[in-house]
């Protein structure tokens, strides 16, 4: 038997159906979006926690041109040193014969059968023959992208040689989960795969039998990661090491954790946003129901319920919504969460999904998004507890309203109707108040996610257009001598080639320093520039080196102070040099000098690490070709296959991440608008069919309450413009690291956007109002008090 | 005088029926009616006598279901939703027992609200004045008593100089001392203005003010009477 004050409950909520939804949308995206955020953060950081466990990934990484194998020992007694295994690592070409531009592979020489590092997981076929001189196992990625499996043969260029190796099987790596190639921007499985094949082969190729040119290690747990690598930084100094790297710095661990601090950010930011809007909202429709049901309140009151009763009675109207609002939001998260998980699957690859379901998590989302609906309903549901019965059955004191206005009525000259539309706004500041905070936020959401399209725009402007102008690039294996220059001009379609010179050095400043590529330019490049922070090219400096302004800010100099720097390569000399001017940047860490500068610091004579070229476009498959047969190439990257991939990824990511910002805003303006509306007209049915009455016609009358709307909506932009401006720049310095770093770039046509789906929005929930309009009662309202 | 005007409406055959579910409810089971300009007419009847859906029907706010009922030459049985706006808006002046003002506005506000739409309206001041309130112009509905508020509402009604002023027992919710003011309001404003008013009312004592008393019983006209002698509202009580 349900008791009467529960069927009441039910039967108000059915009555109440549309703005109840409207509620529970903005419920069900918080607690949609708590699920989502945090249970993705969760899914990421366990399927990377136990990848790395079960497969040991390590904690610290190498490269050095060729040390003996005698160096291991030595390495593996350093304190804190668990494990370590000496590596083959090195850059091939494909040669796939169907694959018309330039792709590379990079050679990694297989894991020790038992107890190795970084091991792999198999998905297809087998591990290679150890002793098999063409057996090897590519990376899942890659093989996907060329319809590969074990059986098919692999043709490659290694160290020049024109090679064709057997896949026998198909892996994964913890190592490679964000496999991201030589001078790419974006992962691309086509143009860009690991293969791993036995050691003895990769020595025999690349001629490093009885050596390594590379090392993993494992460290002790509590072991101090950063003492291990300064003393092995000294061991293989003397063999070209390149300084070793902790997994803060390993290319793939990094951006997993731009990743995670993504996610962290999402979770932490807009959960709250939608919680506190639905709290409002629930206040503002339980104060107009309670207004409504005063008379009934003080019947309750007066035939023996208990003001306990009574406020129990709303606090459970407004649980039952909040219940509705954590179902849709368990779906909603589940639902999208799986739609993240495939977006990871594509970015990343992992051999499985840990995907976090902790109950945990679902139970606080319930009992925060419960604790949200009870608070709003709280301040409403005072006043029926304090309300005596009597008073409670009178009708309320009419309202007050004060005369205040009459000099706006001289500037604004409204028309009596626009008063209306004015007095009502003020007599309830707090409602008018928290809706347009409302709408705010769904305006500011909409900033927050969309200022991205410009970024991404000045990225690729600056980055593609305006620094690096060239068409392709071709690194050399080891540096050449100024001839090789030459030989690329003659190269098919080259119209201009220019020069570069790459050396691994430690700068340092203080007690600061970060590991990097320098960079040798000539003089005055016309390919790939060097800018700054204004957009102007800049001339490489005579002596001194100029930094990107992240390299800057992670060292803490400025133009002018002094920076050292020791080179990781040849006879490893240091110099100290001014920092002559800092440059724009967006991706990595950069510094750059004069390239006959570099050479005489690196004292080698005029060496070339590889040349930036124009091409002639309609000869561009012939000097592919020409480039990937050249013995000394060791990579080609042409840009705008480097950019289409850029463009392709961010366009598939944004889309969705704006669709689903979108349909995130929208709910809170159509949840906002739409209860405003129906509150609004609640209160104010009784004078607009009066005004119908007198003549008014349902235009001019629903002009009234969309007046009051269209306020609140337009008072909204200004504001919650400031509220995402603000956002965007938080999200900037959070997604800001040393891989990339994001320009802040927000146009007006961001705030007119934004402006316009919200103002869409309101007018949608306006419309669906107006049919209410149109059907107000003119006869019941002459027969009937207020 | 109120013979001599010409015919402004004409009903006739006019019915109204609601149905709720199964149930009719014949509201007006044919009426036949007229009224000249500046007439002065109290309709009397019992609850549910059929008095209010007459004048809701005459003054455009509701539709019969059969028979016809005119304004001059605006057939209203035939005008659509617009048209009967039209009409509320041009020639019709209501008031009702509730008064129906916006609690937003103020007295003088109130009155603008029509003279701000309407063709040919007077001056909102002059209509407070009519109905003696220019002192109290710029009150808000909240602090005017209800004879007060009736009194806006009757200056609210006839500031658009209205051929037709149609009220709705707009002494019922008033005390008698209170309630003769605002039928010297009613009366001085149909002098003045010269519009037919219809004033519906259960107090039997109103009908020695009017032209012409009309009582409604079962949806029908049972009785009409024209007073010879026209009282003054000061002169009655109840």
């Amino acid at each position: 038997m349900i008791s009467p004050l529960r069927r009441k409950v039910l039967r108000d909520l059915v009555r109440l159906w549309a703005q109840v939804l409207a509620i529970a949308l903005v419920l069900a995206a918080g607690v949609a979006t708590l699920i989502l955020g945090n249970g993705a953060y969760a899914s990421l950081f366990e399927t990377r926690a136990r990848y790395y466990d079960e497969n040991r990934f390590a904690d610290v990484f190498a490269d050095l041109t060729r040390a003996p194998g005698a160096l291991l020992p030595e390495v593996e007694e350093i304190a804190g040193v668990l494990d370590a295994e000496a590596r083959i690592v090195k850059l091939g070409l494909l040669d796939l014969p169907g694959m018309v531009e330039p792709g590379s592979v990079l050679f990694v020489s297989l894991p020790e059968a038992d107890g190795g590092l970084n091991r792999l997981y198999l998905r297809l076929g087998r591990l290679p023959d150890p002793q098999s001189a063409r057996e090897v196992v590519v990376s899942d990625g890659f093989a996907a992208a060329h319809g590969l499996g074990p059986g098919d043969s692999l043709p490659v260029l290694m160290g020049g040689q024109r090679r064709s190796l057997v896949i026998t099987g198909v892996a994964l790596s913890p190592e490679y989960i964000y496999a991201l190639g030589p001078g790419q921007m974006m992962p691309d499985p086509r143009r860009f795969g690991i293969v791993w094949a036995p050691r003895d082969s990769l020595a025999a190729a690349y001629d490093l039998e009885g050596a390594f040119s590379n090392l993993v290690l494992k460290l002790a747990p509590g072991a101090d990661a950063e003492r291990v690598i300064e003393k092995l930084d000294r061991l293989t100094a003397p063999y070209g090491g390149r300084g070793a790297n902790g997994r803060a710095d390993q290319m793939s661990h990094a951006f997993l954790d731009a990743e995670l601090r993504q996610l962290s950010a999402m979770a932490r930011v807009l959960p709250p946003i939608f919680l506190l809007v639905a709290a409002m909202l629930v206040n503002m429709t339980l104060s107009r129901l309670i207004t409504l049901e005063r008379e009934q309140i003080g019947l309750l009151k007066a035939i023996g319920y208990s003001s306990r009763d009574v406020a129990l009675h709303y606090i459970e109207f407004v649980l039952l919504i909040a219940v509705c609002g954590i179902a849709i939001g368990f779906l909603a998260g589940a639902w999208l969460g799986s739609g993240l998980a495939q977006m990871y699957a594509r970015f990343f690859t992992f051999p499985y999904l840990v995907f976090s379901r902790d109950p945990q998590l679902y139970l606080v989302a319930a009992l925060v998004t419960l604790a949200a609906a009870v608070a709003g309903a709280l301040s409403a549901v005072r006043a029926v507890v304090r309300l005596p019965p009597a008073v409670a059955m009178a009708p309320p004191a009419p309202l007050a309203y004060r005369q205040r206005l009459g000099w706006l009525k001289a500037v604004l000259a409204l028309p009596q109707t626009g008063f209306m539309v004015l007095r009502h706004l003020l007599r309830w500041p707090i409602r008018t108040a928290s809706s347009t905070l409302g709408i705010a936020m769904s305006v500011a959401i909409l900033v927050a996610s969309l200022w991205s399209f410009g970024s991404i725009d000045r990225m690729i402007d600056v980055t593609f257009f305006r620094s690096e102008r060239h068409d392709a690039q071709i690194v050399f294996g080891t540096p050449e001598p100024m001839g090789a220059l030459h030989s690329a001009r003659t190269l098919p379609g080259v119209l201009v080639a220019e020069p570069f010179r790459q050396v691994a050095v430690r700068i340092s400043h203080r007690q600061l320093t970060k590991t990097l590529a320098l960079m040798g330019r000539p003089e005055a490049p016309r390919l790939s520039r060097v800018l700054d922070p204004d957009l102007r090219p800049m001339a490489m400096p005579e002596a001194g080196v100029i930094l990107s302004e992240a390299l800057a800010e992670a060292l803490q100099v400025r133009a002018g102070d002094l920076v050292e720097i020791e080179v990781l390569d040849g006879a490893r000399p240091r110099v100290t040099l001014p920092v002559s001017g800092l440059s724009l940047g967006y991706v990595g860490l950069g510094a750059t000098m004069e390239i006959g500068a570099l050479n005489r610091l690196l004292d080698e004579g005029a060496m070339v690490s590889g040349v930036s070229l124009m091409l002639d476009p309609a000869a561009a498959p012939a000097f592919y070709a020409a480039a990937k047969a050249a013995p000394k190439t060791e990579l080609v990257s042409v840009t705008s296959l480097m950019l289409t991939r850029f463009r392709e990824t961010l366009a598939e990511n944004i889309t969705v991440m704006i669709t689903v910002y979108v349909v995130l805003a929208g709910i809170i303006a159509v949840g906002v608008v739409y209860n405003f509306s129906r509150i609004a007209l609640s209160e104010q049915g009784r004078e607009l069919a009066s005004l119908r009455v007198l003549g008014f016609t349902t235009r001019e009358v629903a002009g009234v309450l969309f007046g009051e709307l269209a306020t609140v909506v337009l008072l909204a932009q200004p504001l919650g413009w400031a509220i995402g401006y603000g956002l965007s720049v938080a999200m900037v310095s959070a997604f800001s690291t040393d891989l990339y770093r994001v320009p802040f770039v927000i146009g007006r046509e961001v705030f007119a956007t934004a402006s316009l789906v919200v103002c869409a929005a309101a007018l949608l929930s306006a419309l669906a109002i107006r049919g209410r309009i149109n059907n107000l009662d003119m006869i019941e309202v002459l027969k009937t008090r207020e | 005088m109120a013979e001599q005007g010409e015919i402004v409406f004409r009903a006739k055959g006019l019915t109204k029926v609601y149905r709720n579910g199964a149930l009719e409810v014949h509201a007006l089971r044919g009426i036949d009616f007229q009224a000249r300009r500046g007439e002065f007419i109290v309709i009397l009847g019992p609850s549910g006598s059929g008095k209010s859906t007459f004048l809701n029907i005459v003054g455009g706010l509701d539709t019969a279901s059969s028979g016809e009922a005119w304004f001059e030459d605006h057939q209203l049985t035939a005008s659509g939703e617009a048209a009967l706006t039209r009409y509320r808006r041009d020639h019709v002046g209501f008031v009702f027992q509730f008064y129906n003002l916006v609690p937003s506005l103020t007295a003088r506000e109130n009155v603008q609200l029509v003279t701000e739409i309407a063709r040919h309206p007077m001056s909102p001041d002059e209509a407070l004045a009519l109905v003696g309130l220019a002192d109290r112009a710029s009150h808000f509905p909240a602090q005017l008593s209800g004879g007060e508020q009736q009194r806006v509402a009757i200056a609210r009604a006839i500031a658009k100089n209205p051929e037709v002023l149609l009220c709705d027992e707009p002494t019922g919710a008033l005390d008698s001392a209170t309630g003769i003011k605002v039928l010297e309001a009613l009366t001085q404003v149909n002098r003045a203005v010269g519009a037919t008013t219809l004033v519906i009312t259960h107090n039997a004592a109103i009908r020695d003010i009017a032209d012409r008393v009309i009582r409604f019983a079962d949806g029908r006209i049972v009785e009409e009477t024209v007073n010879a002698v026209k009282k003054q509202p000061s002169e009655v009580s109840w």
